[in-house]
This record gives C-alpha cells, structure tokens and sequence, in this order.
C-alpha cells in the first residue's frame, strides 16, 4: 500500500478513475447550475468549491489541487454572464491551499472535514470580493453574517457529501 | 539553481497559474467584445451541462403534465365554471377597452406616431441558472438554430423577464433584469417620468435617472420606454413599491418585478419587432368632423331622416378587434401587446350633405352648409386638416 510520510504521521494518498475525475465535477456544475431554478436558496451553497476541497484533500498533491481548482473554476466561471477567472483563481488557492493542508492534517473525519470546508468556504469568498472589486470593478458585498451562514451550510453538506464521494477513493 | 526551483514547484506552479489568469481576465476587462478562446470555453461547458438539465426538464414536464392532466382532475369542473364567468367579464371588458385603443390609434395616427408591435416571438423553457448569487441569468433551450440572436428581448406574460446575452447553437444564456450590469429604459405610467431600471447586488430592481421634482407614488406601474432599443414600448416591468430621496436630486425607487424572476419557466423571446404607424380603416368619402357631430347630436333639425343603426350607448364607427398577426412556425403569439385592427366592413356611414369644417364652439353644430376648402390631407377619420409646415406637429 503506497503510503506517504509527513510528520510522522502516515497519510493516505488517494486517486480517481478518468470517469469519475471528469463527471463528479460536470455533474456539481449541472446541479449547481439547475436546482436554483426551482430552490433559489440553493445559491448559497457552492458544490463545485466543494469538489475542489474534496479532491484536493483526498490527493493531497499541491499541483494537482490546485489545477482541479482552475479547471472547475474556470469552468463554473464560462456560465456566469462574468469574466473568465473569478471562480478560477478563487478555487486555485483554495485547492493549492485544501491539498497543502491535507498533507498535514488528518482530514478524514467528520470534524476536520467540516472545519476545513467552513475555513476554505471564507478565504474562496474572501478571494472572489478582492478579484471582483480589484480587477473586474463588480459592486459586490461583503456580509459576514451571510458569509458565516453560507459557510457553515456548505459544511454541513462538505461532510455528507464526502462521505459519499469517498465510494469513488482509490488507493494510489 | 535547480535545487532552488524544484524546492519550490509547487509554488512557481501555483504564481504560474494564477498569473495566467489575472492576466486573461484582465485581457477580458479591457477588451469590450467577446474573444474567440473564451466563448471557446463558454461553448464547451454549455454543451456539456444543458443536455442534462434539458433532460431533466422534460422528464419533470412530463411527470408534471401526466400528473395535472389525467391523476389529480379535483375541482376542475368549479374552476371550469369560474373560468367561464370570467371570461364572460373579460369579454364585456375587452369591448370597452378596445374603444379606447382605437381612439388612441387614431390620434397617434393624427400625431404621425409610430408604433412598436411584437411581431414574432419564440417560446422556450428556462432550464437552468448560472449558479452563482453574483450572477443573475438563465438559460433557455433554444439558441441561434431557432432565430436567436443577442439584445432581443425576453418577456413573459406577467412582464419583462431580461435580454439574451449569449446565443449558443441550441441554447442561449438571459440576462435578467434585476442583475447588476442590465439595465432597461423605463417610464412610470402615470406620471410619465422616464428613468433607468437596474438590478442591484442583492438582487433587487430599483429606478434611477428619475428627478425628485414630482411625487411618485408607490403602487405605480413601471413600462418600458423603448429608448434602449432592446425592449418595446409599453411592456410592463413591475410596480413600484418604495419611494425615497436619493443621491442629487434623483429619487431611489425600489420597484418589483412583473415577472417573477426566481421562478420562471416558460418565456418568450421577441424576435421581430415592427414600428409603423397604426392602420385606420376608413373607406368612403372623406367626413368632417362636424359631420360627425351631427349624426351624433340627435337635435339637428335639418338631418334626413337616417337613424342611427347602432344600439343605444354604443358609439358607432369600427369596432376592433383584438387580432394576433401571422408567426412563423414554430414561433408563438405574444400575449403582450396584441394588434388591435378595425373588424371589416364596419365604417363610418357616408356624410349626407356637406357641412362646415369649423363649428363655431364643441357643443354647437353647422346649420348651414358652406363651401368645402380645397384639397386637405386626409388622415382616415375623416378629419381635414389645416396643412402644416414640414416638421410642424399638426394643428
């Protein structure tokens, strides 16, 4: 069993199937892009961000969390009416980011995996409102409370929604 | 040199990354057309994700429909007899309403107005959302192949839903109006105060560029003003629902939409829209307007004897009727704006006997014939009219 070696800690490293690397992050951009249409609720969760931390996480390689970030970022990004690389540099760092943190951490239980969704959910917005007021000029809004309420909501899905992608693990 | 780079891979790979998109995005800020590479992208994720969100969409249609037409009939035979009752009020409403519009048809015509008619309009399904609470847009199935194009206008029947910002072969992305960087030409129907509708961050509709130096009401509807050259003139938008003074000497009117924006299914895209002038019937001499008061007016003594042939309290003349025009196939009527065109065969009955062209007050008739001015433009209602200077609104 391939094992890495960090801090004395022995950390698994994980691999995907081609289908399940290309239709886990198509299928979260369909839904994402779908169910507001009848829940518009559902705007404020953001399953494609969760995809990145998932992968990235499961991977734990800095290189490839972060261009599984820029490629479902950019992707999510080419059905917004915005330019392309908002989402894109957003998940970047987060996946470069959720994957460095991987390396370190336990991150297979439910508690780590919900800290980490809800820490990485605030630095992916934080990114996104610096980008947009920097670089595109967008007028948008910094809420904490709704910041804090989205976070917390995508947490709680991040730990259900894990442990059911877990299915789709390899053991590299 | 090398230990140096290979110690910090993942770092020069992250710096790489990330400047190869701050550097496109800013390639795409500051060009104001589309490049061909992104839409590239564009394309590519929409053709990927629509065909799973249309076939959810039909498959739920179709649960939908199987479920509303042959399970659950309850109460359809009451709502079919309140259906009928209202149709019954409708009816008598339509005929008084459409009085008023023909009057109003022929005093744009008198005017040289010119009026926008929808035309031709395509019916599609919205079938999905950008997902993003930054971005406020849907797409809809249908795209170039059906005849759409960008900047056409998207409405429903409650009102203005957005405009088609990108057009894919069989899919097409709406901006809708109460996204931040959309913005309609709008006017308050009754103080006729013209402004700009924009959408804001949170996703609410609000009213600029409308002077503070008149009192507006909430409660007020809100049109399109035609002056964006996207949406016709007169479709409703919303109504307003909060006044308040706002930065200079414009006021901030928060307005809601007609449509609802969070719930749409079903939409129509204006693919044509025609601008002429509103057609009057009139065949038959020419008749002044004195002639016209004098069949009206029954104390007249030296009127022949020709009764009014119409009822009593119904003004005679054309009676419109609401007609729809011809659509392509495949296309759909737009329930917005209907054309309204005189029925045939219903005209003004030819004058009798000559009269004056100018009574002397409104309430008073011609006595006596006088000799008739020479040749005037006639402009269908039989009105002459006093002939104008190039330019010069008529008299």
């Amino acid at each position: 069993m391939p094992i890495t070696y960090t801090s004395n800690e022995q950390i698994e490293v994980y691999r995907f199937s081609a289908p399940a690397a290309i239709a886990i992050p198509l299928f979260a951009l369909a839904v994402q892009a779908f169910v507001p249409r009848w829940l518009p609720f559902f705007n404020i969760f953001d399953l494609p961000l969760l995809i990145v931390i998932f992968f990235a996480l499961a991977r734990r390689s800095q290189v490839a969390g972060l261009l599984t970030g820029a490629v479902i970022g950019l992707l999510q990004d080419s059905l917004t009416i915005h330019p392309l690389g908002l989402y894109g540099i957003s998940k970047t760092v987060v996946g470069y980011g959720a994957s460095s943190l991987g390396v370190k951490l336990d991150v297979e239980n439910a508690g780590s995996r919900f800290l980490v969704t809800l820490f990485f959910y605030v630095v992916h917005e934080f990114v996104y409102f610096l980008i947009a007021r920097g670089l595109v000029r967008l007028t948008v809004q910094w809420s904490w409370w709704h910041e804090l309420g989205s976070a917390l909501a995508n947490a709680i899905v991040a730990v259900a929604l894990f442990a059911f992608l877990d299915r789709f693990k390899q053991r590299a | 040199m090398e230990n140096l780079i290979h110690r910090y891979r993942n770092v020069t790979i992250l710096v790489a990354v990330l400047f190869a998109q701050i550097l496109g995005l800013a390639v795409q800020v500051k060009r104001t057309s589309e490049n061909q590479s992104t839409r590239l992208i564009r394309v590519w994720t929409t053709d990927a994700i629509t065909p799973l969100e249309r076939g959810t969409v039909l498959l739920h249609l179709g649960v939908r429909d199987l479920w509303r037409n042959y399970l659950n009939l309850r109460g359809v035979r009451e709502e079919n007899r309140q259906l009928k009752q209202q149709v019954q009020q409708l009816r008598i409403e339509q005929t008084r309403l459409s009085e008023d519009a023909e009057q109003a048809h022929r005093l744009q015509a008198l005017l040289g107005f010119k009026e926008q008619f929808i035309s031709q309009t395509v019916a599609a399904q919205v079938i999905g959302t950008s997902g993003s609470e930054q971005s406020r847009s849907v797409y809809i199935d249908k795209g170039s192949r059906d005849g759409l194009k960008p900047d056409m206008a998207v409405i429903t029947a409650d009102g203005v839903v957005g405009k088609v910002l990108r057009v894919f072969a069989s899919s097409s992305q709406v901006l809708l109006i109460n996204d931040q960087t959309s913005g309609v030409g709008a006017i308050l129907e009754k103080s006729r105060l013209q402004g700009v509708l924009r959408g804001t961050v949170n996703g609410q509709v609000v009213l600029e560029k409308v002077m503070s130096d008149e009192p507006v009401q909430p409660g007020e509807k809100v049109l399109t003003s035609g002056g964006d050259q996207i949406f016709p003139k007169g479709l409703v938008v919303g109504t307003v629902t909060k006044v308040a003074p706002g930065s200079e000497l414009f006021l901030k009117i928060q307005v809601r939409p007609a449509a609802d924006l969070t719930r749409l299914e079903e939409v129509l895209v204006v693919t044509q829209v025609e601008e002429k002038a509103p057609e009057l019937v009139a065949s038959g001499p020419p008749m002044r307007a004195s002639d016209i008061l004098a069949q009206r007016l029954p104390s007249v003594p030296d009127k022949p004897a020709e009764p009014a042939k119409t009822p009593v309290g119904q003004t005679p003349g054309p009676q419109p009727v609401a007609e729809v025009t011809a659509h392509a196939a495949g296309s759909t009527p737009s329930p917005a704006t209907p054309q309204l065109k005189p029925a045939s065969g219903t005209t003004l009955p030819p004058p009798t006997k000559p009269a004056a062209t100018k009574p002397s007050t409104p309430t008073q008739t011609p006595r006596a014939p006088k000799k008739p001015p020479p040749a005037q433009p006639d402009v269908g209602l039989g009105l002459q009219l006093e002939p104008t200077a190039p330019g010069e609104p008529p008299q």
